[in-house]
C-alpha cells in the first residue's frame, strides 16, 4: 500500500490549489477525485458536440491574483479575458446598461435619475472601501477570538489596527454595512427602482436570503472584491471555460510531482486513535497518509466520509446545524444563433456581459418568498451570459453557448426530493422568462442542460446544491466558518484538514481557502511556507 | 419678561420624566413641556370606551430599570403591580395550548423540547446579560482615541469574554443571525417555536427568518428589572401609573411639568440652542434643551435640517422608522371563552403565533406594504387582575397586532376596517364568542399611533431596533452619546441607546451626560 505525505480529497479548484502548494513544498501528494474529470464546480464539459460548457461556475474574478502568480497559472495556459457590457432588462422594455466609458455610463444612469448618477460615485467609493478592507483578510487565517495564543492575539491586533485605519466614520459604515440588508443599504444611495434592482442581485446570488434580509449587503462584496488584471470589481471569462482554471492549477500540481486519481470517491477517511491514517476509496483501494485534506463540503466530509464514532456528538450536532441551503439553479444552452433582445437591438456591447432580468426589489423579494415556501421562483431572477461572444473557442462559428444562473431554487420541493418532471417544469419556467425578453429564444435551443440543487449535489457534491459550500451569514463567516473553534482549517482529528469553500473566506472561484489550508498544514509539518502573503491593496 | 431656566425637556414620555427627575434631583431648574393633556407619552392609561380604560400603547412592563425604581422611589410615588410574572400562553387552534413561564412549559410538547427549553433559556438569559449591562452605559465611540471610549469598549469585550469559551463562541455565532434557525436547531414543537419566535419580532420590521431577530430577542430579555429576564408585569392602573409615579418623583425634586404645551420649534442663537417656542407662541429660554421626541421629529421637524450639517441630516433622514405593529382594544361585556384554556389562565399573556412559518407568512405581507391576512397577536386581559380598568364584571382586552406597516398600499383610511375584521376573524378562531362579547372595539394603526403619540412612523422604539441602529450607531453616528452636533441640544428618548420599551435608561443616561458636561 503506497504511503503519501498528504492526500487531498476532491479536485475542486481549492483542492488542487491546496495540493499544488503542498507539492511545491516538496511533499508527495495524492489527490483523489470522485468524478472522471477534475475541477469540481470549476469545469468545462462538452455536453453537446462542438460546444464547450462552463456548466457550473461560469465567470472568473475572485481568483486571488497572489495565487494566479505564485502558481504561475499563466504559464500553464490560464487566460482570463475581461468582458465588457452588462445590462439589466426591465419588463417594460427599458434597460439599464453599464458601459466602460465613464461619461457614457454616467449618462445612462442619469437617463433614469440624475440624483442616482451622482449617488453612484459615492456608492462605488464606499463599496471599494469595504472591498479593500476585506481583501486583506482573504489570504489570512481567521483568529480565534477566544484564544490567548500569541498568533491569535497578533491576528486580532492586526484586525484592530486595520479597522482603526478606517477612521471613526469608516468603522460606523463598516458596522452598518455588515448588518444591513442590501435593500436598506441601496435605499441610502439610490431612488430609481431599476437601478436598485440591478445592484440588489449581487446581494443574494448563491444565498438563501432575500434582498430584504439583514446581512445581504455584505454578500455584495463576494461579487465586487474580485479583479481581472488588477481592475478591482472586473469580471472575465477563463478562455476555454472555467475548466481552464482547474486544468492550469492541476498542471502546476503535476509539474511539482503531484499525482491525481480520478473516478473513485472516498468511502471513508481512516482514523486511528484520534489521528488520520489515510483514505479508503469506493473502489476498495486504500491509501495511507498522516495528512488528509478535504475539499468536500463541511457536512459531506464528516457525515458521509467519516465514522461517527471518530467524532464527538457535540461536533456532529454542529455539523448537522451547518447552514448550506441550495438557493440557485443553472441552465446551460447550446444555441443555433444569437438570441434577439428587442431592447438591445444594435447594442452589441451590452450583450457581451451579464444580462439580468429584473426590475424591482419587490420582484426579487417575492422570488425569495417562493423559495421559503418550498418551491422554485415562479418569476425567477436570472443572470445570463453568452461567453461565446467573447471566447470563440467555446462553440462552432456563428453558434453560441449561453449560461443562465437562476434564483431562487430550493434544495427540496415542499420538503420532498426533486423529480425529473419538476426539474423540467423548472426549466420551462426559466425558458419562458427568457422568452419574455427575447422572443424566438426557444427556437434557437439546440440543447439545454437544466440543473437544480439536486443535480449540483449529485454531480458536483455540493451539499444541498449550495454554490458557496455554506451560507455566507454572520454565524458562518471569518472565525465562525465553518463553525466556531474549527475555523483554522484543522478538523477534529489530528492530521485532518479542510480546504473547501466551507472554510474562510468562503465561496466563489477564489482558491483562497485551499491556499490558507496549505499554509496551516505546512506550519504544522514544520515545512517552509509556499503560500504567498496577501498584498495590501493600498 | 422671559423666565430663565437651565433645562427644557421636550416631551413628557417616561424617558423625558426620568431625565427630568434626575436633572432636578441634581439641582437643575427643569421644565418639561408635553404636547398631550397628560404625561406619559406611550406609557399612558386612557379611556377608550365609557368606563373602560386601557394602556393605549405599551401594555406590559418587562424592561423598567430597577435602579431607577429605587433611586426615584417609584413605589413611594404610587407605583404598584397588579400582577407580576405573567405566564405566556401559546394558543393553538386545536385548543392544545402551551403555558410557558421561564424555562418551564406545560402542555403537549415532547420531552426533548422541555430539556431544550431549559438550555435555550440558560444561554439566551446569559447572552441577554451582555446587552443588559450596556443599558446603563453611554455608548462608546469607535476610534475616537479617547480613554473613556476605550474603557467602554474594553468593558464590552470583557463582558463577552466572561461568558466563558464555549458560550462566547455561541454568542458570537448567533448574535447576528435569525431566531428561526436557532429555534429550528433546538426545538421540534411548532407551537413552542412560534411563541418563542414571536418575542423576537414584536415591534420590529422583521420576521423570524430575518437576520437580527436573535438580537431583538435578546434585547427583549435584557431588562434590569431585578426579576428573572423576560419577567412580565402589569402595573395597577395600567402603564399610565408608571408615568404618574415618574412625574410625581420629578415634581418632588422640583421639576416643572406643563401639559398641553406642544413645542413648535427649537430656538437657536448664534449656533447654540437658546430654548423652545411653544405652539402658543410662548418662548421658553434655556441653554440646554433635551428632546424626548424621536430623532426624526427632533432634528428634521423641531430643529430643521437647515441647522444641521448636510451629511448628518442625511443620516437622520435614513434612520429607519417603519412602524409595523397595531394596537387592538376591546371593551368586553364579560370574560371571553378560549376553548381549551382554563379561566384562571385568561389573565396571562396569550399569544397567537402557532408556528414560525405562520409568523413569517404574516411578515411577508408587510414587506410589500400590505397588512397580514393572518396576523400574529400578543393579547392581555389586564382587567382580570386590575378592577380599576373596567366596570364590575366587565373586561378590557388589549392586543399588539402584527403586521401592519405604517405605509399601507391604498392608505389606512381605506384599509383599517378590513384589517380590523381580519384581526377579529383570527381572534374568533381561538375565542368564538369574542365578537358577541365585544361592546366596543378600537384599533390603532401605526398611523394612529404616530398621531396620538407623536412617534415618527408610529414606531414604538422611535426607530427600528437593529444592529445597524444600536449602541454607537443609534440613532445615528454623531448623536449616539445623547449629545448632538448642536451645542446644548440632547436626546433622551427611545431613539437613543438602549432603545424602546418602558425602560427609562435612555432618560437616565442622558441626564448623566448632561450633568457631566
Amino acid at each position: 500500500m503506497k504511503k503519501y505525505a498528504a492526500i487531498v480529497i476532491g479536485a475542486g479548484h481549492n483542492g488542487i490549489t491546496n495540493a499544488a502548494y503542498l507539492a511545491k513544498a516538496g511533499l508527495n501528494v495524492l489527490m483523489v477525485e470522485k468524478s472522471p474529470w477534475i475541477g469540481g464546480a470549476s469545469v468545462s464539459q462538452e455536453l453537446y458536440k462542438g460546444w464547450m460548457y462552463s456548466n457550473c461556475s461560469y465567470v472568473c474574478s475572485l481568483l486571488r491574483p497572489e495565487i494566479y502568480r505564485s502558481l504561475n497559472l499563466a504559464k500553464y495556459g490560464l487566460q482570463v479575458v475581461p468582458y465588457g457590457g452588462s445590462v439589466t432588462l426591465a419588463q417594460n422594455g427599458d434597460i439599464l446598461g453599464s458601459y466602460v466609458d465613464d461619461d457614457v455610463a454616467r449618462r445612462e444612469i442619469a437617463r433614469h435619475s440624475q440624483r442616482d448618477a451622482d449617488a453612484t460615485v459615492r456608492f462605488h467609493r464606499d463599496i471599494m472601501r469595504q472591498c479593500r478592507f476585506i481583501r486583506q483578510y482573504l489570504l489570512r487565517t481567521a483568529p480565534d477570538p477566544t484564544s490567548f495564543r500569541l498568533r491569535d492575539l497578533k491576528e486580532l491586533l492586526h484586525l484592530g489596527k486595520a479597522a482603526s485605519r478606517l477612521g471613526e466614520n469608516g468603522l460606523y459604515d463598516l458596522m452598518r454595512f455588515y448588518t444591513m440588508s442590501i435593500k436598506d443599504y441601496l435605499d441610502e444611495y439610490f431612488e430609481h427602482p431599476l437601478i436598485k434592482a440591478a445592484r440588489a442581485g449581487s446581494g443574494i446570488i448563491g444565498s438563501a436570503m432575500g434582498v430584504m434580509s439583514p446581512g445581504t449587503a455584505y454578500v455584495l462584496l463576494h461579487h465586487a472584491m474580485g479583479e481581472v488584471d488588477g481592475n478591482m470589481g472586473a469580471w472575465g471569462f477563463a478562455r476555454g471555460g472555467m475548466g481552464a482554471v482547474a486544468k492550469a492549477m492541476n498542471d502546476c500540481f503535476t509539474d511539482h510531482g503531484g499525482e491525481t486519481l480520478c473516478g473513485s470517491g472516498v468511502e471513508r477517511i481512516m482514523v486511528k486513535n484520534g489521528r488520520v491514517t489515510g483514505v479508503a476509496l469506493e473502489n476498495g483501494n486504500e491509501y495511507l497518509a498522516n495528512v488528509v485534506v478535504s475539499n468536500m463540503t463541511f457536512p459531506r466530509t464528516f457525515l458521509e466520509c467519516m465514522d461517527e464514532k471518530d467524532l464527538s456528538p457535540a461536533f456532529l450536532k454542529k455539523v448537522r446545524n451547518f447552514k448550506i441551503r441550495g438557493s440557485s439553479g443553472k441552465l446551460n444552452f447550446a444555441l443555433d444563433g444569437l438570441p434577439d433582445f428587442p431592447a438591445l437591438r444594435g447594442n452589441h456591447e451590452l450583450i457581451k456581459g451579464d444580462m439580468h432580468l429584473i426590475d424591482s426589489i419587490e420582484r426579487l423579494e417575492r422570488a425569495y418568498d417562493d423559495w421559503k415556501s418550498g418551491i422554485w421562483s415562479q418569476d425567477p431572477y436570472v443572470d445570463m451570459l453568452i461567453p461565446s461572444l467573447t471566447d470563440p473557442t467555446m462553440t462552432p462559428p456563428g453558434k453560441h453557448f449561453m449560461s443562465v444562473f437562476v434564483q431562487y431554487v430550493p434544495p427540496k420541493v415542499h420538503g420532498k426530493d426533486w423529480t425529473d418532471a419538476q426539474r423540467d417544469q423548472f426549466g420551462q419556467t426559466v425558458i419562458n422568462q427568457i422568452e419574455n425578453y427575447a422572443p424566438g429564444f426557444k427556437k434557437l435551443i439546440l440543447h439545454a442542460e437544466v440543473r437544480t440543487p439536486r443535480e449540483l449535489e449529485n454531480e458536483v457534491g455540493l451539499t444541498e446544491g449550495n454554490i458557496f459550500q455554506g451560507e455566507l451569514t454572520m454565524d458562518q463567516l471569518l472565525f465562525n466558518r465553518p463553525i466556531p473553534g474549527y475555523a483554522q482549517y484543522r478538523g477534529p482529528a489530528r492530521g485532518l484538514y479542510m480546504c473547501g469553500s466551507s472554510t474562510h473566506p468562503g465561496g466563489g472561484v477564489m482558491a483562497a481557502p485551499g491556499a490558507n489550508a496549505a499554509r496551516e498544514i505546512l506550519l504544522d509539518l514544520g515545512k517552509p511556507n509556499t503560500v504567498p502573503e496577501g498584498w495590501l491593496d493600498d | 419678561m422671559i423666565e430663565r431656566r437651565n433645562v427644557v425637556i421636550i416631551g413628557g414620555g417616561h424617558n423625558g420624566l426620568v431625565c427630568a427627575a434626575y436633572l432636578a434631583k441634581a439641582g437643575r431648574k427643569v421644565t418639561v413641556v408635553e404636547a398631550a393633556n397628560r404625561v406619559g407619552g406611550a406609557a399612558i392609561t386612557r379611556e377608550f370606551a365609557p368606563d373602560f380604560r386601557v394602556s393605549a400603547c405599551a401594555h406590559l412592563l418587562n424592561l423598567l430599570d430597577q435602579g431607577i425604581c429605587k433611586e426615584l422611589a417609584l413605589e413611594k410615588h404610587g407605583l404598584a403591580m397588579a400582577k407580576t410574572g405573567l405566564k405566556t400562553i401559546a394558543l393553538s387552534p386545536d385548543g392544545q395550548h402551551l403555558a410557558l413561564s421561564g424555562e418551564q412549559v406545560d402542555g403537549k410538547v415532547p420531552d426533548q423540547d422541555r430539556v431544550a427549553l431549559k438550555e435555550f433559556r440558560r444561554f439566551m438569559d446569559k447572552f441577554a446579560g451582555v446587552i443588559a449591562r450596556l443599558h446603563n452605559r453611554v455608548p462608546p465611540r469607535l476610534a475616537s482615541g479617547q480613554t473613556r471610549d476605550l474603557v467602554g469598549l474594553g468593558k464590552l469585550a470583557l463582558d463577552i469574554r466572561m461568558l466563558g469559551r464555549e458560550d462566547m463562541r455561541e454568542f458570537l455565532r448567533i448574535a447576528g443571525i435569525n431566531i428561526y434557525d436557532i429555534l429550528q436547531e433546538n426545538f421540534t414543537s411548532d407551537l413552542l417555536k412560534g411563541a418563542l419566535g414571536l418575542d423576537a419580532v414584536l415591534g420590529t420590521f422583521s420576521g423570524p427568518r430575518s437576520n437580527n431577530s436573535v438580537f431583538t430577542a435578546l434585547h427583549r430579555l435584557s431588562g434590569n428589572t431585578g426579576q428573572s429576564p423576560g419577567t412580565l408585569s402589569l402595573p395597577r392602573g395600567g402603564m399610565g401609573s408608571v408615568s404618574q409615579a415618574l412625574a410625581a418623583a420629578a415634581r418632588q425634586h422640583g421639576a416643572e411639568i406643563r401639559t398641553s404645551s406642544p413645542v413648535a420649534r427649537i430656538l437657536m442663537e448664534n449656533d447654540k440652542v437658546a430654548g423652545v417656542q411653544l405652539a402658543s407662541g410662548e418662548q421658553l429660554m434655556a441653554a440646554t434643551v433635551v428632546s424626548n421626541a424621536d430623532p426624526r421629529t427632533t432634528f428634521l421637524g423641531l430643529l430643521g435640517a437647515r441647522n444641521l450639517e448636510a451629511g448628518f441630516a442625511q443620516k437622520v433622514h435614513h434612520f429607519r422608522v417603519h412602524g409595523n405593529a397595531a394596537k387592538l382594544h376591546l371593551a368586553l361585556s364579560g370574560l371571553p371563552e378560549f376553548p381549551g384554556l382554563q379561566n384562571d389562565l385568561l389573565g396571562e399573556r396569550l399569544v397567537i403565533a402557532p408556528s414560525l412559518d405562520y409568523v413569517e407568512r404574516a411578515f411577508n405581507h408587510a414587506k410589500y406594504s400590505e397588512f397580514s391576512q393572518q396576523p400574529v397577536m400578543e393579547i392581555i386581559i389586564p382587567s382580570v387582575f386590575d378592577q380599576t380598568l373596567a366596570p364590575e364584571g366587565q373586561h378590557v382586552l388589549s392586543a399588539i397586532v402584527q403586521y401592519a406597516p405604517r405605509e399601507l398600499k391604498g392608505g389606512w383610511a381605506a384599509g383599517k376596517a378590513a384589517f380590523t375584521d381580519s384581526v377579529l376573524t383570527v381572534l374568533e378562531q381561538y375565542s368564538p364568542d369574542i365578537r358577541s362579547k365585544a361592546v366596543m372595539a378600537e384599533l390603532l394603526t401605526p398611523e394612529d399611533l404616530e398621531k396620538e403619540f407623536r412617534m415618527s412612523g408610529g414606531h414604538w422604539h422611535h426607530g427600528e431596533l437593529s444592529m445597524d441602529q444600536f449602541l454607537m450607531v443609534r440613532p445615528v453616528p454623531g448623536a449616539a452619546q445623547y449629545a448632538t452636533p448642536v451645542d446644548g441640544l440632547y436626546l433622551c428618548g427611545a431613539g437613543s441607546h438602549p432603545g424602546g420599551g418602558v425602560m427609562g435608561s435612555a432618560g437616565r443616561n442622558a441626564a448623566r451626560v448632561i450633568l457631566a458636561s
